[in-house]
């Protein structure tokens, strides 16, 4: 077990906690880095998805985990992100300028539901948000002079200094790249001023606004902090599917970006790539043992989003922590070894809010 | 010299007066204790000038400066700090957290700044460190650093609420309650932290407080209500032995 000897304030301000930290991470991004040459297509495509996801899910654990906001519209920033990329890429600008626009314009739509909604909680802010993905959705699919509605739209190849970002390795690195920037700036606003007064505003209002927080602004900002992360997604996740079509931005879609901030472990980013890894290997998954089921409960219409919502369920009842507490858990069982106590992880008070004030 | 003054400052909900026309005076370095039995209007005060309610009439002068409209997130960056009654701790922070969150209202890095970690917000947050780290020191909270707020007993919480409203560094300081729920010895040591922000820091103190030997032990004036309206105003000695204080408490005969 390692015991951390503090020298200095600067130490707390650190991302890295000690040494090894770097270590294992350097590992890791080597890895990621090397991984195209090793593995085929399809994997590499599937991984660019989840680092797709992964950057749509930091912003909700942004809004949802530490600010308390629950919002089932969070593909709206994801459908808004990528249709602005497509239309914009098809429009001619440059990758580097379409990408900032995306974050850009869901920043803004960010802000357009996140000011209505300030005096929102719990089931009145999701009941909201709900109804913001379905306007956002119905826009996608009639407005036709910009997103041809159900005809859909064919996403242009960018280029970046010349170079076509195009295939899954493309993508891969892209979103490689954009996740790991994501974090980092999730990272700052957690361990400086703007991230407690997230926390202290999910925490107790009241007395966020006695310390001198401006609970409204907050507020708004976290909001289109996390849709510019999403509207970011948004445009890689045009890019990896090639073609845009408006149903694919529902509030199915919806309900795995929270299944990726409840199950990965509300409240820490590492959940995020968990939950991101889960979200999106569960269908590979199903497609692997869908045969192999008996009757045909694997080709049930529907299976696939039930089971998202049964773990979402499961994981909010039993594992509130997610899969990252789970792992702290472990983590602290083996450090520990004889003489772990069943009592130290219990859970204290949940951290999403109903409509209790 | 007057640092808080409130002129006729009235609130109503609907047709309940909780206050009534109350004027008041609190002087620079003093300890002034709010008494009065329940529903008295007492903890309605805090919340007009914590500015969580705006009055229905009168006006607040804090510091020669009219603080009746400011809005009440700015409160705090003028130099007035509040407990609350039950706690209002962010329990799923650790008491530096908690601490560090008492200095929001220091902060100069915009928000851009922090996104990126600049300089400018590295340097506020070695600041705001600091400062929590005084205030730990001075409330004996060392061992507590790093334990989260929801696996801390009640007495222990009610400190660290004190500590983030010291964080603020507040010229004014508001305690709703600070003996509730506390033990008499625990009382006690909170009455001496009272005297030390006073003495040491120089803070002054306006407490909503029920239990009288704190009141007697620590506050130089009193003030009573009853029914939103002002009943007596003086020295703990004066005020209880005040015929309509006890009238108050105790009950008795209308006067003639």
């Amino acid at each position: 077990m390692r015991t951390l000897f503090k020298t200095g304030y600067r130490q707390d301000l650190r991302i890295w906690r000690h040494p090894g930290d770097i270590l294992w991470y350097g590992l890791l991004g080597l890895v990621l880095l090397a991984l195209p040459r090793l593995l085929g297509e399809f994997y590499i495509g599937e991984l660019g998805a989840v680092y797709i996801f992964a950057i749509a899910g930091v912003g909700l654990m942004l809004l949802t985990g530490y600010t308390g906001l629950v919002n089932l519209g969070h593909a709206a920033f994801l459908g808004i992100g990528a249709y602005t990329n497509a239309v914009l890429l098809t429009a001619g600008w440059p990758y580097l300028l379409t990408l900032p626009a995306s974050a850009l314009l869901a920043a803004i739509a960010g802000v357009a539901i996140g000011i209505p909604t300030l005096r929102m909680s719990g089931l009145y802010l999701a009941i909201a948000t709900l109804a913001f993905g379905q306007i956002v959705a119905s826009v996608l699919e009639k407005w036709d002079s910009v997103t041809h509605g159900f005809n859909g739209l064919p996403v242009p190849i960018p280029e970046i200094f010349g170079f076509p970002i195009q295939g899954a390795t493309g993508v891969y690195y892209t979103a490689l790249v954009l996740l790991v920037a994501v974090l980092w700036i999730a990272a700052n606003i957690l361990r400086t001023p703007f991230g407690r007064a997230l926390v202290a505003i999910r925490d107790s209002e009241v007395s966020a606004r006695s310390m001198g927080i401006n609970v409204a602004l907050y507020k708004t900002i976290a909001f289109a902090v996390a849709a510019a992360m999403t509207g970011l997604a948004g445009a890689l996740f045009a890019q990896y599917v090639n073609f845009l079509a408006p149903d694919s931005f529902d509030v199915l879609l919806s309900v795995q970006f929270l299944t990726i901030v409840f199950v990965g472990g509300i409240g820490s980013l590492q959940g995020v790539i968990y939950g991101a890894l889960f979200v999106r290997l569960l269908p590979q998954g199903i497609a692997l043992v869908r045969d192999d089921l008996p009757g045909h409960i694997g080709h049930l219409p529907g299976l696939e989003p039930s089971l998202f919502g049964l773990f979402l369920v499961l994981t909010i009842l039993f594992q509130p922590t997610g899969i990252y507490g789970g792992w702290l858990r472990a983590k602290a069982w083996f450090q520990d070894f004889p003489l772990h106590r069943a009592s130290g992880f219990r859970r204290q008070r949940t951290y999403a809010r109903s409509e209790r004030t | 010299m007057a640092l808080f003054r409130a002129e006729n400052l009235a609130m109503r909900f609907g047709g309940i007066r909780a206050v009534d026309e109350v004027s008041f005076e609190v002087t620079e370095g003093e300890v002034f204790a709010i008494i009065g039995p329940n529903g008295a209007g007492k903890t309605t005060i805090f919340n007009l000038i914590s500015r969580l309610y705006t009055p229905t009439a009168g006006r607040m002068i804090f510091r020669d400066r009219d603080i009746t409209a400011i809005p009440p997130h700015r409160i705090a960056g003028l130099g007035i700090a509040r407990t609350f009654q039950n706690i209002e701790l962010f329990a799923n922070a650790t008491v530096l957290q908690n601490l560090l969150i008492g200095c929001h209202c220091h902060v100069r890095a915009s928000i851009l700044a922090q996104l990126v970690f600049a300089p400018s917000a590295r340097r506020d947050e070695i600041a705001h460190r600091e400062k929590a780290e005084d205030v730990i020191a001075f409330l004996d909270l060392q061992r507590y650093r790093d334990s989260l707020i929801s696996g801390l007993p009640y007495g222990v919480r009610k400190v660290v609420e004190l500590g983030r409203a010291l964080c603020t560094e507040p010229k004014l300081l508001l305690l709703d309650e600070p003996s509730s729920g506390l033990n008499t010895e625990e009382t006690e040591v909170m009455g001496f932290w009272i005297e030390d922000i006073k003495k040491d820091l120089g803070i002054t103190v306006i407490m909503v407080e029920h239990d009288m030997n704190l009141v007697r032990q620590v506050s130089d004036r009193v003030m009573a209500l009853n029914f939103g309206r002002l009943l007596a105003l003086g020295t703990p000695a004066e005020v209880q032995s005040h015929p309509e204080v006890i009238r108050a408490y105790i009950g008795g005969e209308a006067p003639a």
